[in-house]
């Protein structure tokens, strides 16, 4: 190899090592300067740091409130019986086990002894009366008929 | 957040900004279990939620769009190491316990999809209501199950002719707390026990059974109600009476013997327990409410199921079923699997229009239109599923 030839491999060297070094700087200004804009990187994290909603717009105070005839923490319509209903239906099921359900007087009387002989309900003594009362009167069965129209759709262009 | 745990956070300070301490976790079932936003919780304690017809477009439903449906709390802090599966009963020759290791190395594993769908899926349409969870549509569910064969371990235990019935038991605990109670103890006959795909299964769609959904081990028997494939499974006795679990006695789970009016009071002694679910099918494309013009054309598409038996025959409706028409229906992958089928659908004139889906099985069984016999317990509602369209 001549002495030209050997030159001009070192300086082909020199230049890609000049390459790799400018590219590495430029990297790392350009990091630096997304780094000055946006300081948490938030760009590079995932979305799942979704915040998890924490409730905490029930405070003690208005444990019990009550809006536009609906007690908040249970959704349980407000009428007379309303806390006999929370304090003995909601400490071992969720108040939706009731809310979603629509009964005769007969049946939500059945359905309050099938938990007393097989699911350790209380015996509820002279509350059964204002439990029952309560639940026949706010969540009685509405007649829907052998099939219902299709309701509350949300309609949506389709391309 | 001190305030709904009602005591201050020691080094709160130092708590990461998103994190939700434990005592808060079990508030958001969207994170607790990974489900997409659109799921429908019915019941929070115990955990009931429901997909949208739409989220079960899918062949194979992933975790985010499978229903939950727990009849009590969910055990806390499994250990994997520790966990054994018992096989007891009057009918087995001996006692036998199997840890999850051994159950994995001693027997074959299989992999089939299995249509999971709880009996009381559609419940809200019954007229009088019928008491429970107000499923809709959205119970149902075919993943992709790996375990061994249930018969496999009973063949290995020895099995009396005497055996009539399996029941499962669980690590769940009564909604009451009561330790002495168990949430739910179904099962199924032997025939059903012994069948190629009942599975008692450690993996869902190739990943450890979510745990809302059994982990670390869950009984699947496909095609029967859902009820039937107990999750955290930690013992199975082999009866030689009808399995009389918690659940098991009627009312649970069974349906009038002879068909009965609407409302009327059904004796426990004149009910039969339900086996095989029947014939059913969901549009899962487009979702409800689609508008579009009228020189479009609609492609649909959806799955049906019929329990034991196949889908023979799928067909849908544009005019509330005064005429149908064909829509091509797969074969299943395996048995039990649902089946996914599409059409493609042109409109003669702008409208209001509902597309009903109808699926007949093997047996020349089709779905109703109208909700089906009525029963105390609003099981079994196959009634047709009908999309809303509007076409401009």
């Amino acid at each position: 190899m001549s002495e030209e030839n050997k030159f001009k491999g070192q300086a082909k060297q020199v230049y890609r090592m000049l390459i790799m070094v400018w590219c590495v700087v430029l990297l790392g200004t350009a990091f630096a300067i997304y780094a000055l804009v946006d300081p948490s990187l938030s760009a590079f994290k995932e979305k799942e740091t979704e915040l998890v909603v924490v409730d905490d717009t029930i405070s003690e105070d208005d444990w019990d409130k009550v809006e536009n005839g609906i007690h908040l923490r249970t959704g349980f319509v407000d009428d007379d019986g309303l806390m006999t209903v929370v304090t003995n239906c909601t400490s071992c099921h969720s108040a939706k086990m009731v809310t979603q359900n629509r009964m005769t007087k007969e049946r939500w009387i059945a359905t309050i002894r099938w938990m007393q002989e097989t699911q350790n309900l209380w015996d509820l003594g002279k509350n059964e009366d204002i439990i029952v009362n309560y639940l026949a009167k706010n969540y009685a069965p509405k007649n829907m008929g052998r099939r219902a129209n299709l309701e509350n759709i949300e309609w949506y262009e389709l391309n | 957040m001190a305030g709904i745990i009602g005591a201050d956070i020691v080094f709160g300070s130092k708590m990461p900004i998103n994190y939700q301490p434990l005592a808060l976790q079990d508030t958001d079932p969207f994170v607790l279990f990974g489900l997409d936003k659109e799921m429908v919780v019915l019941n929070d304690k115990p955990w009931n939620i429901e997909a949208k017809a739409h989220l079960l477009d899918e062949k194979v439903t992933s975790n985010k769009n499978m229903f939950i449906r727990n009849n009590g709390i969910p055990p806390e802090n499994i250990d994997v190491a520790s966990w054994t599966l018992v096989i007891d009963g009057e009918s087995v020759e001996q006692t036998k316990t199997y840890t999850l290791s051994e159950l994995k190395s001693k027997f074959k594993h299989y992999t089939y999809q299995l249509t999971v769908e709880c009996g009381g899926n559609g419940r809200s349409e019954f007229n009088p209501p019928a008491k429970g969870n107000q499923w809709t549509i959205g119970a149902v569910s075919c993943a992709s199950w790996t375990g061994v064969r249930l018969k496999d371990i009973l063949d290995d235990v020895g099995v009396k002719d005497s055996a009539v019935y399996i029941g499962y038991h669980a690590a769940d605990s009564h909604i009451s707390r009561d330790p002495n109670k168990e949430p739910i103890s179904r099962g199924v006959p032997m025939r059903k026990a012994v069948q190629e795909e009942t599975l008692v299964a450690f993996k869902m769609n190739g990943e450890d059974i979510p745990a809302a959904h059994g982990y670390p081990l869950r009984l699947v028997c496909g095609g029967w109600p859902a009820s039937t494939s107990g999750k955290w499974l930690n013992r199975i006795s082999v009866r030689n009476i009808e399995h009389d679990g918690a659940k098991m006695k009627a009312p649970a789970y069974r349906v009038p013997k002879n068909t009965v009016a609407p409302g009327e009071k059904v004796e426990d002694e004149d009910m039969k327990i339900i086996e095989s679910m029947p014939v059913k099918s969901l549009i899962t494309y487009p979702k409800s409410g689609a508008v579009l013009e009228l020189d479009k054309k609609l492609k649909i598409r959806g799955h049906a199921w019929a329990g034991e038996l196949e889908v023979d025959q799928m067909e849908y409706s544009i005019d509330f079923g005064a005429t149908w028409q064909t829509c091509s229906i797969e074969k299943p992958v395996n048995r039990l699997a649902w089946q996914h089928f599409n059409a493609v659908i042109t409109f003669p004139e702008k409208g209001y229009y509902e597309v009903w889906a109808r699926a007949t099985d093997a047996n020349g069984v089709g779905q109703p239109m109208l909700v089906p016999g009525w029963n105390p317990k609003g099981y079994l509602n196959n009634a047709c599923h009908r999309i809303a369209v509007k076409v401009k």
